[in-house]
């Protein structure tokens, strides 16, 4: 079975004041080739703790994950992560950054430098290529995110908020360009979010997670994210089913919120 | 413990005291600093306005944005301290104009009266001459005079009083007649009553003699504070002839040389230190407390130590200067390394870097502002420490060179070693800033 497997993932670790914390409990899920899902919770339901070990960077305590019939065992190419922000490395130019993944790995500049230019291009920075990222505003920072993640050519991207520190305008444009992005690469991507306008608009699959501990609390599947590339997104906000979809999930979400709120007042 | 206490009170009230005498100066220079303020703010209104958006601003009081060093006042205020300088030195820089009073120099007279035992009185006439250091002038030839008191003469040099032994030439004498001066211009004298005779001050003393002391005016003295001019000379003579055999290049190329081979040895062992420190729990946990017992150990302390173990020749300086810089390079080394984001960790791992690559393309590039910091902090304190341990002991260095010249009150050389660190220590501090912002552009902007 190819794609992405994540099979019954649990996640429970001990405090210093001898409690413990379960992070996730029993979360299954598979993730076809170029699928996109957003994922969408409250605060706490272990939504950054699953991307996280999914990338390899915590490792659950039961389950497993396979990524194209082999097990995930730590960080590795072949899953790109995008971050919300201050991930770049400042200290490098523009095309530096992009450039780093295939320099790592020993590639000559004659093997990347074409993928390089090409993606700089369809991220719009061909004319930064040469300046340094902290000349850039946060938009195009995420830009150049976005392109180094897709100049190492992973299978899989994983999105942690990656719009999350921009204005909203900023936002919307670059919503555009990671479903442009995702039709033409064909990546599977998992993209977090809080904004369930922006997890209904990517997501052809969108997953809300419950806290406490952290599981699964539904998904759907969605048409948005197709009707969307190339598109105007606020075209698609007026699809009759894309307004009764978001209130039905913020609805949800606020109940969560609302129960986790309820359960502090009383251990207070 | 009270005696302890007693003691430190006393301390403190004379120090008060001594505030307390130089408020007047504190007080006129803050009123000269504002005078000027006030100055150069009617000029500039009268000059076109400039229209910047920070001269729009309405709130500045608070805006530390707003405030910014205002270059005229930088001007005044360092041309205003060699005014002063020289004002109260004398200087030939400024025209005599701008001089406080000078001492007496010159001839002046005054008259003195003795009694003898028979109650006859006579007076004679006293000529001073008051010269300059160095210029040591013949005694003006003058007739006694007559009566029983004859005149005298008396040489002085400027800022010294000298004793009056009056009735070496007189016939009557305090031996034989019981003479005794009771009067000088005129005006009664006694051992509690002093005579200012315009320009000198006349005491009697104890055995009976007069001690003339011409006026100092408010100007120093060449050994309390040389003239700018005497120092800028004393550069320029130390500079070509050297000071004591050593010459001028030698001495700061000594303190230099210290400096620098002590700070690279001690970022060269604290910053693998440092980044030890931050990579792995072991060496934290094995280093945290020999580090942080080392830091606020000031290296002063260290030097008798340094001394008595490695001698007061080099070697001895470097290891003390490798320990100033040490531990200041390790902790700025160790918590440039804490300080990496951890998702530039993470990204790097997930663009397929290996540790070695992390290690060089991420991490040793983070930490640089930091360590940059902790350089520019390392070589301020080396260099005071340099200066400090060749004060102790050193036979060259500049530190050395004031302490010799101290010695001999060349008080010129002195103030010249001191300008020259000033000058040096400052120029490192620029050298360090220039290497920052061409190394780590970054800096603060991220």
């Amino acid at each position: 079975m190819s794609g992405l497997n994540i099979q019954d993932i649990s996640m429970r670790f001990d405090l210093p004041n001898g409690g413990h914390v379960q992070a996730l409990q029993n979360v299954s899920l598979d993730i076809k080739q170029g699928e996109l899902m957003s994922v969408l919770g409250p605060s706490g339901c272990g939504k950054t703790t699953l991307l996280n070990i999914v990338a390899g960077f915590l490792a659950p305590t039961e389950g497993k994950i396979m990524l194209n019939e082999h097990p995930v065992l730590g960080p590795d190419a072949e899953r790109g992560m995008v971050f919300q922000q201050g991930a770049l490395f400042e200290w490098m130019s523009v095309r530096d950054n992009v450039s780093f993944g295939p320099r790592m790995a020993g590639k000559s500049k004659s093997d990347w430098a074409g993928n390089v230019d090409h993606l700089l291009d369809v991220v719009g920075l061909q004319d930064f290529k040469e300046k340094m990222v902290y000349e850039l505003s946060g938009g195009m920072q995420q830009r150049v995110a976005l392109a180094r993640c897709l100049a190492n050519e992973p299978d899989v991207i994983l999105m942690d908020e990656p719009l999350g520190a921009l204005d909203a305008l900023t936002r919307e444009k670059m919503q555009g360009l990671v479903l442009k992005l995702w039709k033409e690469t064909g990546k599977t991507i998992i993209l977090i979010t809080h904004s369930v306008e922006e997890a209904l608009l990517l997501g052809e699959r969108l997953l809300v997670m419950a806290p406490r501990p952290g599981r699964i609390h539904k998904e759907y599947r969605l048409p948005f994210a197709d009707l969307g590339v190339g598109k105007d997104l606020r075209e698609v906000k007026q699809h009759p089913e894309f307004g009764p979809r978001r209130e039905e999930i913020l609805g949800m979400i606020w109940d969560m919120e609302e129960e986790i709120m309820g359960r502090t007042e009383e251990s207070a | 413990m009270g005696q302890i206490i007693a003691d430190l009170s006393a301390e403190l009230a004379t120090l008060f005291i001594s505030i307390l005498s130089a408020l007047p100066a504190i007080v006129g220079y803050v009123a000269v600093i504002l005078l000027c303020m006030l100055l150069v703010r009617v000029i500039r209104q009268r000059m076109q306005p400039t229209q910047d958006y920070t001269s729009l601003k309405t709130v500045t009081f608070g805006d530390e944005s707003a405030v910014v060093s205002d270059k005229a006042a930088s001007i005044i205020s360092v041309v205003l301290i060699f005014v002063i300088w020289g004002a109260f030195t004398g200087t030939s820089w400024l025209p005599s104009l701008f001089h406080a009073p000078g001492p007496f120099l010159g001839q002046g007279t005054f008259t003195y009266t003795v009694e003898a035992d028979d109650g006859t009185r006579d007076d004679a006439t006293v000529t001073v001459v008051v010269h300059e250091a160095g210029a040591a002038p013949e005694a003006p030839e003058i007739a006694p005079g007559d009566g029983a008191a004859k005149d005298d003469v008396l040489v002085i040099q400027a800022y010294r009083s000298k004793l009056l032994t009056w009735d070496k030439n007189d016939e009557v004498n305090r031996k034989d007649n019981n003479a005794r001066i009771v009067a000088v211009d005129g005006r009664p004298i006694d051992r509690d009553t002093d005579v200012d005779t315009g320009f000198a001050r006349v005491a009697l003393t104890d055995k009976g003699t007069l001690n003339v002391e011409p006026g100092k005016g408010w100007q120093m003295e060449n050994i309390w504070l040389p003239a700018p001019d005497s120092v800028w000379s004393r550069l320029i003579s130390v500079s070509r002839d050297g000071y004591q055999n050593v010459t001028l290049a030698e001495h700061l190329s000594y303190s230099l040389f210290r400096v620098i081979v002590g700070f690279v040895l001690g970022a060269a062992v604290g910053i693998p230190l440092g980044y030890a420190m931050g990579l792995s729990n072991w060496f934290r946990g094995w280093f945290d407390p020999i580090v942080e017992f080392m830091r606020p150990v000031p290296p002063l302390a260290l030097i008798p130590l340094v001394i008595i173990w490695a001698g007061i020749g080099e070697q001895g300086k470097i290891i003390l200067l490798f320990l100033a810089a040490l531990w200041i390079m390790a902790i700025a080394a160790r918590s440039g390394v804490s300080g990496v984001a951890i998702s530039k960790v993470h990204a790097a791992y997930s663009l397929g870097a290996s540790k070695a690559q992390i290690m060089r393309h991420v991490i040793v590039p983070n930490s640089l502002p930091e360590i940059f910091t902790g350089a520019r902090v390392a070589m301020g304190v080396c260099w005071g420490t340099v200066v400090a341990a060749e004060l102790v002991a050193a036979e060259k260095g500049v530190g050395k060179m004031i302490v010799a010249a101290s010695k001999f009150q060349d008080t010129d050389i002195v103030l010249m070693g001191i300008i020259l660190i000033g000058i040096i220590g400052f120029g490192i501090d620029v050298l360090m800033r220039w290497g920052e912002k061409w190394l780590v552009p970054w800096k603060g902007r991220v």
